[in-house]
């Protein structure tokens, strides 16, 4: 097959699925309507009664907020990836897509840059509308690398839905399956509260999750925090992720389109 | 010597414990047109998922242009284009879109890809929706949206499956005018249908199945006259000119014909029924009798399959029996 057809028809894929998300008015609320009521929403009614308790000293909410609050929206933008693809399985266009002479793999990595460009506009937007709350970088480096660092973990996470979503067996089911896993993991997390504020019994959990230090680590590059330990282990988590989850996800494409 | 269309060796599939098919052998010649015919469940849609690679079989070996589909997939992927039971296109492309994505996925140049759509989009009559969203289509678009994705990477031969179930009849006649256009330029086709009167129309050669079974194949000549009764019927002008019928028809009759006094109708049972028909005309000529109502019925594809499965068939439209005649 080659790496060029390969390239080329995860492009063709990518760009399908951009389609989706322009052409269908609730995806392109979740997009970008949806972010910024989150980062009003907590901001405002979170920032308040919460701004006091972040005890990094001359640190504003929103410089803590931002950076945790990308986080949790590109792992939405992977819950997406897999809703995607149990939709994709459901319909007669995967019969399609299998007999043809393309690339497998371009189907399911197709969506996943799909969703990371996706993405990648979410955090822009949501930056524009931070700049607009008072959030500052310390440099444009550090911007840069939390941009990509949030984007890498949202890239693995899409692997991670895809695998969901396709054991699935409708895009419903794959929504539900995949919140289970969201929500717990973002909000028992150091994303919109500082850790030492919850009791002791949680500290031990939220402390060992990768969303934790991936919020931390992105809050870090954000802030110009001397934090490398977090950083080091959100890329081992992005690369393990994706060692243990696109061989699954190709695996159960294939066994599920069969 | 030219490899068969597709070449279906013994082949069975089981889904758990449900015997989709039990041992189905079945080949066609290139550039011809096979009709699979059977009811709901028959296995039509397996048989043609498994020679489009989408299934392995559980035994048994499927071969398209001689490529064996389990061994060499990919090989037959490229010379294959597939219309499923359900149109396989994206809601939110547009027709021109569909087409092109599944160009481009055959592995074609943008340029050659963009061509042929553009081509497609104007012989399937969809130029004027084609910058539209498919979910604006009507069913009718979508399958001939459907078709012209399958038929974008000019393949060797085509899978239909079952292309007018659930079309209106204009719908379903545009649908086999197009592919009548296609079997005059030779493309290999095997078609699955319900509808008896589809096989008819379209195909060379027809199978019946049932139950995962082949149950007869043949022409649809052939598969009407192992049925065996071709009937000439007429209708006399006078009861007085009885005897001088039966004396035109003595020879001709495979079986002592029948009469009904009421109507005036003699049915005479014959062996081959256009043969028979032109005898007849002449003898009835010669015995100067003028009759009216003169036709030659054959058995209907509804025919063979009752006596072939002892069923009706179970489609949702109450099937026409469409006894066709001459006269
Ligand atoms: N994926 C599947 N799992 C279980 N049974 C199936 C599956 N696909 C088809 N079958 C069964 O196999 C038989 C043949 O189905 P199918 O080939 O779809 O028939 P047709 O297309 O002639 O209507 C049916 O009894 C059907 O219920
Ligand atoms: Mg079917």
């Amino acid at each position: 097959m080659g790496w060029l057809r390969l390239l080329r028809d995860t492009w063709v894929m990518t760009l399908r699925n951009l389609r989706r998300y322009v052409r269908l008015p609730q995806l392109l609320f979740f997009s970008s309507v949806q972010p910024i009521m989150f980062l009003l929403l907590f901001n405002y009614v979170f920032g308040g009664a919460l701004g006091s308790s972040v005890r990094i000293p001359g640190i504003k909410y929103i410089d803590f907020l931002l950076p945790g609050i990308l986080v949790q929206m590109v792992m939405f933008g992977g819950v997406q990836t897999g809703i995607g693809l149990a939709d994709d399985m459901g319909k007669g266009i995967i019969d399609r897509f299998r007999s043809l002479p393309m690339t497998r793999v371009a189907v399911v990595a197709g969506r996943t840059f799909a969703d990371a460009l996706r993405n990648l506009v979410v955090i822009g937007i949501m930056i524009a509308v931070g700049y607009l709350l008072g959030f500052r970088f310390n440099s444009a480096v550090d911007a840069l690398g939390m941009v990509l660092m949030a984007l890498l973990f949202g890239y693995a996470l899409s692997w991670v839905f895809a695998f969901i979503g396709m054991i699935a067996k409708d895009s419903e089911t794959a929504q539900l399956a995949s919140f289970v896993f969201i929500f717990p993991l973002t909000f028992a997390s150091g994303v919109f509260v500082p850790i030492q504020t919850m009791p002791s019994w949680l500290q031990v959990f939220v402390r060992n999750q990768p969303v934790t230090f991936i919020a931390d680590a992105a809050r870090a590059l954000a802030l110009g925090i001397n934090e490398h330990g977090a950083i080091w282990k959100t890329i081992i988590w992005v690369v393990g992720l994706l060692i243990v989850f696109v061989p699954l996800a190709m695996w159960q494409y294939k066994r599920r389109a069969s | 010597m030219m490899p068969y269309a597709f070449d279906l060796k013994n082949v069975t599939k089981h889904f758990g414990s449900v015997n989709a098919l039990n041992g189905v052998s079945l080949h066609s010649e290139e550039n011809k047109v096979f009709a699979l015919l059977g009811p709901n469940g028959a296995g039509k849609t397996t048989i043609v998922r498994i020679l489009s690679t989408l299934l392995e079989p559980s035994s048994g070996t499927a071969l398209v242009h001689g490529l064996d589909v389990q061994k060499q997939p990919k090989e037959v992927r490229k010379i294959i284009g597939l219309a499923g039971q359900y149109a396989a296109v994206d809601e939110f492309q547009t027709g021109f879109e569909n087409i092109l994505m599944v160009g481009l996925l055959y592995g074609l140049k943008r340029s050659e890809a963009r061509k042929r759509t553009e081509q497609l989009i104007e012989r399937l009559d969809l130029a004027d929706a084609a910058n539209r969203p498919v979910r604006t289509y009507s069913g009718g678009m979508r399958r001939r949206l459907d078709l012209g994705a399958s038929l974008v990477g000019q393949p060797k031969i085509l899978f239909l499956d079952e292309p007018t179930t659930g079309l209106d009849p204009a719908s379903r006649q545009g649908m086999w005018q197009i592919v009548h256009e296609l079997i005059d330029q030779g493309t290999s086709i095997l078609l699955t249908t319900q509808y008896l009167e589809e096989a008819d129309e379209l195909a060379d050669s027809i199978a019946v199945v049932n139950e995962g079974k082949v149950i007869a194949k043949g022409t649809s000549n052939q598969l009407k006259s192992r049925l065996g009764n071709d009937m000439i019927e007429f209708k006399l002008n006078r009861l007085d000119d009885l005897a001088k019928a039966k004396e035109a028809v003595s020879s001709i009759a495979k079986s002592p014909a029948d009469f009904n006094k009421d109507t005036l109708v003699m049915r005479v049972p014959v062996n081959n029924g256009s043969k028979d028909l032109m005898k007849l005309v002449e003898r009835l000529n010669q015995a100067r009798l003028d009759v009216e109502e003169l036709s030659l019925h054959r058995p209907s594809l509804d025919d063979v399959f009752l006596a072939l499965t002892g069923n009706v068939t179970h489609t949702d439209t109450p099937i026409k029996v469409n006894h066709k005649g001459v006269g």
